[in-house]
Parts: C-alpha cells; structure tokens; sequence
C-alpha cells in the first residue's frame, strides 16, 4: 500500500495530476448540474406568473 | 436556398484563405519555430555569443564529472558531429549516455557548450520493463521505435 | 413559411431536450463504469514504464485531457460553421455549452504536462511548438467564452463568437502536427500515427478506457449545459416579452 501511494518516488507528480482530474470532473459537474437546476427554477416560476391564456401555445412567443 | 449555398461558399473560401495564410507564416517562420538546433546546425552556422538551444544524444562514454565534483562535461551528438558541453547542476532522472537531450546556453569561443539548463527528450514509445528486457534477449536492443537507453 | 420558420427554431430544441433527457442516465452510467475500470487500470494494474517509471500514469489523464481539447474544439467549430450557413437553432447553444468544459480539458492538459515535464523533462514549461500552439488553444477557448458575452444583443455575439472559432480552427492540425513539422521537446505521436501506436497493450487499455470515459463524461455534461442554457433563452424571451407588455 505505502509502496503504490509513493509511486516509484514521484508520488506529488502524479497525484496532483489525478487530483486535478478528480477537481476538474466533479466540479465541472457539479457547478453545471446546478446552474440547470436554478435556471429550471427561475423558468418555472416565470411561467407560473405569466397569465393563463399565453401559456397553450406561446412557446415562440419571445421570438415574436 | 441560394442564400445558404452563398453563405457556404464564403465560409469555404474564407477557411481556405485563413488555411494558406498560416500555411505561408509557419514555412516563413520556420527557423524561428525549431526548438533546438543539432550540433551540425551550430558547426555550419556560428550564431556567435547568442544563447541557443542545442539538441542530439547523449553521446555514449562521453559523460565524465569535472574535479569540482558538482560540474559534468558530455558530448551531444548527431550521429555526425558532437560539441562538447560542460554543465554545474542537477540533470533531469532520464539524463543518461544514448539519452536524446536539449542543453540551452551559449557556445563559448572554445567550442565547448556552457549549458545553463539541460532538458531530457524521450521517444513515444511507452511499453513496461520486462517487455523491454525481451526485446534487448531477442536482439532488438532499440526496442520499438529506436530506443534510447543502454 | 413563417410556420415553418418558427417550426424549425422550436421543435429541434424540444426534441433536443427529449433525447438529452433520454441519454443523460446512459451517459453518466457509461461515465462512471469507464472511468472507475480505468482507474483501476491505470493506478493498478498497468506497469510502469521502462524508461518513465510511475510518471507515465499521468498519461491516463494528460492524454485524453489533450485529446478532448482538441475534440471539443472542432466539435465547437463545426457546429459554429453549422449556424452561420445553416442557422440551426442549436449551434450556438452548444459552443457557449462546451466552450467552458473545453477550456478546462485544455488547462487540464496544460497543468499535467507540467506535473509530468518536470520530473522527466527537467523543466515545467519551455516554449516549444507543441506546448506554444496548445496555450493559443487555451486562449482561444477564452477569448471565444469573452467575446460571446461582450456584445448586448445575444444574436450579435453568437456571430463574433463563431467567426473567432472557424479561423481559430487552423490551430487544431498545427497541434496535432507541430511535433512532426519542427523538432520540439514533446515527442512525436504514439498512438495516432500512420505505423500504429507504440504504446504497449497494457497501457493503451487503461488509456482508452480513460479516452472513452473522459467523451461520456463530456457528452453527458454538455446535455446538462445546453440545457441550462435553453432555460436561460426562454427566461430571457419571457422577461422580453414583459417588458413589452408594460
């Protein structure tokens, strides 16, 4: 076990190098899945307060 | 529809105006785009006392350490002519005779190389030791992709 | 035509969001079973090097960080080809998805090429060819991220933004090429190359493995990123249209 954590010596070289992997993943994930998940909110409180009638059909109203 | 196929037709011809652009800047800059230079490079065309980068192998048997103990004197080779270099200082864990390395510093006025950085270069080939050993018993002391090491 | 104007700008999205929602549990499946078997190769089972020792299990993650750089550029650039003749309504939503996950490949790549440099090369960072054009990748990546944002008319800076891509893309074969065209210190290609690669089995399995991994991974975050960025264009519009009504 010591001896695969030490790496032949070059233990700080490659696992920073995983380290830095692991941060860019997980955060890269993480920071996304929740940007989608407040955007998602923001959009369905939108829509909840807009008027009934413009909600069937009114997807491309933006566009117009 | 034509309106689209004009829009392609600018977009290809622009690709193709940006493509030869760059193709013409990097054949210019050429020289200026090498990393380092070989030993016949710097014999052909003395850049005076200008700092340079020299690159080759490790010629074999010629790494010898100078009487102060912390100074190495080797030579780098293109297989065709060798400049001698002398170093002070710790060299990379892949420094080794028959290594490809790059010494940057100045070629002193006696033809010796005074190195102020020594970098070493390793081939693409990637395989683990026991192969390498099996290769070297079945005569292929290069292994794959001329190998580097003794 | 103005149906189907408005037909086309829409229902790709919609249809977008269906299949995205469709794979996501596929995608992020795949990821963490590719990932977690190359790991394990790559830290366990696969043998160190000849010449490199342990440092070459850097290669598992600095190899396919460099790899998805490039690809996510490319991928970036012909989808900005594909909105600027085409129009389609997804082109610009995918290169303002990707370009942050791009940047990160290539800082990524750039930070464990250091972290491996310097133990084998004897040096963190040297302006060679291949290390110079993969920075001009990083700044690209950046200046594409800057430029999108900097114009007040999201249209305008789509636009900007797919015009830097397309003449950013003759830097992608000066990349893979440069170790071939001038003499560097990075080595030449080991694995896509003309002869086949030079890397031994036991270590191309773990790599990839890695590869694949590192593209579900990509290919699922982009879903969720677009995504977000579709609800940010419908906020958007609704709030538009409000204040028009006022």
């Amino acid at each position: 076990m010591v001896e695969f954590l030490n790496m032949g010596g070059y233990a700080p070289y490659v696992w920073s190098s995983y380290g830095l992997g692991a941060l860019f993943l997980v955060g890269m994930l993480l920071t996304s899945l929740r940007r989608l998940r407040t955007r998602r909110d923001d959009l369905a409180r939108l829509e909840a307060a807009r008027p009934r009638r413009r909600r069937d059909g009114a997807e491309g109203e933006g566009a117009a | 529809m034509t309106r689209k196929k004009r829009r392609l037709y600018v977009l290809v011809l622009c690709l193709l105006g940006i493509g030869t652009g760059s193709a013409l800047t990097l054949t210019a800059l050429e020289d200026n785009l090498a990393f380092f230079q070989s030993p016949t490079d710097i014999l052909e065309k003395p850049a005076g006392d200008r700092n340079l980068r020299l690159g080759g192998l490790v010629e074999a048997d010629s790494v010898e350490r100078l009487p102060d103990g912390a100074s190495i004197r080797f030579r780098i080779t293109d297989t065709k002519n060798a400049v001698a270099v002398v170093y002070t200082g710790i060299v990379p864990d892949l420094f080794r005779e028959g290594q490809g390395v790059v010494a940057e510093g100045r070629l002193g006025a006696d033809g010796v190389f005074a190195a102020r950085e020594i970098m070493a270069k390793h081939d693409e080939t990637y395989m683990p030791p026991e192969v390498k050993q099996a290769l070297e018993r079945a005569g292929h002391p290069g292994g794959v992709v001329g190998g580097t090491t003794r | 035509m103005t149906t189907a104007a408005s037909f086309h700008r829409f229902a790709n999205p919609a249809r977008f969001q269906r299949i995205g929602d469709l794979l996501l549990p596929w995608l992020f499946g795949a990821t963490a079973l590719l990932l977690g078997v190359g790991l394990w190769l790559a830290l366990v089972v696969s043998p160190p090097d000849y010449q490199q020792g342990d440092t070459v299990r850097i290669m598992y993650v600095h190899v396919p960080a460099a790899w998805m750089s490039l690809f996510v550029y490319t991928s970036m650039a012909v989808s900005a080809a594909v909105g600027l003749v085409w129009k389609h309504p997804l082109a610009e939503v995918y290169a303002k998805a990707a370009a942050p996950v791009g940047a990160g490949f290539t800082a990524l790549c750039l930070a464990t090429g250091s972290l491996w440099g310097e133990p084998m090369w004897g040096t963190w960072w040297q302006w060679d060819a291949r290390m110079t054009s993969v920075l001009v990748l990083f700044f690209l990546y950046l200046g594409f991220i800057a430029l999108v944002d900097a114009f007040d008319e999201p249209a305008r800076g789509a636009k900007a933004g797919a015009i830097l891509l397309i003449v950013g893309v003759v830097n992608v074969p000066i990349i893979k090429f440069s170790v071939d065209w001038w003499n560097t210190l990075h080595q030449p290609a080991s694995v896509f190359r003309l002869d086949g690669p030079t890397i031994h089995s036991s270590m191309l399995w773990p790599l990839g493995l890695m590869a694949v991994g590192f593209t579900t991974w990509f290919a699922a975050v982009a879903i969720v990123r677009m995504k977000a960025e579709l609800a940010e264009r419908r906020i958007r519009a609704i709030r538009i249209a409000q204040i028009g009504r006022e």
